[in-house]
């Protein structure tokens, strides 16, 4: 199993009254998933995707990543964890404004201590690989929403991550560009990706293979999409 | 590891000319502090390196006896006001009495003028002695032309002088001055040598002065003046020894009672050495104070801009964070910004401090000194005070939860 979340539970003490965020997730993901989670927010799943993306550790409950249990991991044991088994997508990219498209998509190799060279070649072949091989010197504020959205991916990818994590990632993009988006994100399921996506449009999560509802820190419903039954006919 | 300081010190480049005044207004601190230090110590050395040359014409084997010590011990000025002046019945008896000294030299000056026809110098020391005058004293050892005071010239008391090379030069403008008569006070002398180009050190002009014999400076300026009696000792081992003697030859020749307090003084080099010491020692202190509240005060500024730092690129480390920047990738790239910050300081005050150095050895007799030192001086400060006031706002910014970095707007 990729990822096995057991029990996980996340109360924010803010002194007077406890928020409690997750009350008692149980989710498995294998690997080559495309998978959706979907509600409104407050519901919990922004909370629910940091944890998955390490960003942030439960208060109760296990999270067991590629058998590893990280729910324990200290604050640069995380980091490790992040630089090499998770690609994050975010919805308003997040990328270095002073720093052009191939230093971004270097940056997490960076981290990885990798050498000069092996950093650029790496970095090069992330961004043809998503369309942007003309594009490498420009700054972000030089692309369009949906150039800067790929960068993004291509920063993701170019660890050969575990996990693709997309928080929302069409939001700041105009519906055609988002269609792109979406698309090329299908394409890298299809390449042997594992993706989960985070998101409150039905549209959106109707490309994934299975979707998981949370409302209220708990799941909802965890129902295959009709993407993910043509799949399992195919 | 060295990558990533090479990495984390262009990332700093970049940021600090994105904000160009800024970035100078904050190592305007550190500007001043390295100025101030380094420019205390070029004083203190080109100091050192003058007063070296001042007293290395004092021969470390050489006594100088005289009515007043070099250096206040302790006695205050109308206690010792009243002492008799040293004679040459006394230069006489040290001369025929001591078993320790190898030369016994008298010396007797005088500030006065010289002139020859239209020509006429202000302000030269005449200094009455024997033919051995330059073997222990200030300035010039060597003869550039003619020669020096011999025995026959101090026995007979003749009107002969040897002259500095300045003054050679102002009242011999276009002869040779070897036979030439001139005027030295009120007296005519007659040139007999011209003593070698020495320069100043510390505004002592060493080329305007007049040797003659003792006898000669009796008849032309009076028997009042106090000489010194300067005495080279045969054996540099028997320094104190020597001292010992001279002072009792010196109270008996003076007829002190066993009881009176000596009143005259026996000077050396090392006096003056731990004197100039102990005055530069009290420069030290001063440049230390005033550079290190100046680099306190500039550490501060550093500090407080890389706090600013921090906040403005609060979501930059949110990203670097979520994409595996580790703790000490954040830390280790803000304190390199830090001291990248304060290297600026520290060298843009380092090239003040060599301009203000040079102007001071142009502009007054203070001699300066810039050296190679000075660059291990510049790395340490940017070390140090990079690392000591980069180190909270980096500390923060390794800290920062990442969650929170990244929604930061």
């Amino acid at each position: 199993m990729l990822i096995e979340l057991t029990e996980i539970s996340k109360t924010y003490d803010l002194g007077k009254e406890k928020v409690h965020a997750l009350r008692g997730i149980d989710l498995s993901i294998q690997r080559n998933e495309y998978i959706a989670i979907m509600g409104p927010s407050g519901s919990g799943k922004s909370t629910l995707m940091n944890i998955i993306g390490c960003l942030d550790v439960p208060t109760e409950g296990a999270y067991n990543l590629e058998d590893v249990s990280v729910h324990s991991m200290t604050d640069n044991q995380l980091a490790a964890i992040r630089n090499k088994k998770i690609g994050f997508v975010f919805q308003t990219f997040n990328l270095l404004p002073r720093a052009n498209a191939l230093h971004n998509v270097e940056l997490p190799l960076i981290y990885s201590g990798l050498s000069k060279r092996e950093r650029r070649e790496m970095a090069e072949y992330s961004l043809v690989s998503v369309g942007l091989g003309d594009r490498m010197k420009h700054k972000p504020a030089e692309l369009s929403g949906g150039q800067r959205q790929r960068v993004a991916i291509a920063r993701a990818l170019v660890n050969n991550p575990s996990i693709l994590l997309a928080d929302e990632p069409t939001g700041n993009l105009d519906s055609e560009t988002g269609r792109e988006i979406m698309s090329l994100l299908t394409k890298l399921h299809e390449h042997g990706n594992t993706i989960i996506l985070v998101t409150h449009e039905r549209e959106v999560a109707e490309h994934a293979n299975r979707v998981v509802h949370i409302l209220d820190g708990m799941i909802n419903e965890d129902t295959i999409t009709r993407n993910g039954m043509k799949a399992a006919e195919a | 590891m060295i990558r990533n300081i090479f990495e984390s010190a262009k990332i700093a480049l970049q940021a600090l000319w994105a904000h160009k005044l800024r970035s100078i207004l904050t190592t305007l601190g550190i500007m001043i502090g390295v100025m101030t230090v380094v420019g205390i110590f070029s004083i203190i050395q080109g100091l050192n390196s003058g007063f070296i040359d001042l007293i290395s014409g004092l021969g470390s084997d050489v006594l100088y006896i005289d009515r007043y010590s070099w250096v206040m011990e302790g006695q205050e000025w109308w206690e010792v006001r009243g002492r008799q002046r040293i004679t040459l019945d006394q230069y006489q008896y040290i001369q025929n009495h001591s078993r320790l000294a190898s030369l016994v030299i008298p010396q007797v000056g005088t500030g006065s003028s010289v002139s020859r026809r239209e020509h006429s110098l202000e302000g030269v020391q005449v200094i009455g002695t024997n033919e051995h005058g330059l073997g222990t004293g200030f300035g010039p050892q060597n003869i550039e032309e003619g020669r020096f005071l011999s025995p026959i010239d101090v026995e007979r008391r003749r009107m002969v002088a040897v002259i500095g090379d300045r003054i050679a030069e102002t009242l011999f403008p276009d002869i040779d001055p070897l036979g030439e008569r001139i005027t030295v006070g009120r007296d005519r002398f007659l040139v007999i040598g011209v003593l070698e180009h020495q320069g100043n050190a510390l505004g002592n002009d060493f080329d305007t002065n007049v040797y003659i014999p003792y006898g000669a400076f009796l008849k032309a300026f009076g028997a009042w003046r106090s000489y010194t009696i300067a005495v080279k000792v045969r054996d540099p081992e028997q320094m104190e020894d020597a001292r010992i003697e001279l002072t009792g030859l010196m109270r008996t020749a003076r007829r002190l009672k066993p009881r009176e307090e000596k009143d005259f003084a026996i000077n050396n080099q090392e006096m003056l050495l731990n004197f100039y010491n102990n005055i530069t020692r009290g420069l030290w202190a001063a440049a230390i104070g005033i550079g290190g509240i100046s680099l306190l005060v500039g550490g501060i500024g550093i500090m407080n801009i890389m706090l600013v730092s921090v906040t403005e690129r609060t979501k930059e480390i949110g990203i670097r964070k979520a994409l595996g920047a580790a703790r000490w990738h954040v830390m280790t790239q803000f304190l390199i910004e830090s001291m990248t910050v304060c290297s600026l300081g520290v060298i843009i005050g380092m090239g003040l401090a060599a301009a203000l150095a040079v102007g001071i050895d142009n502009a007054t007799p203070l001699p300066t000194s810039i050296s190679l030192s000075w660059a291990g001086l510049g790395i340490g400060f940017v070390v140090v005070i990079g690392v000591i006031f980069g180190l909270w706002p980096a500390n923060r910014a390794a800290k920062l939860n990442p969650i929170d970095a990244l929604r930061y707007e």
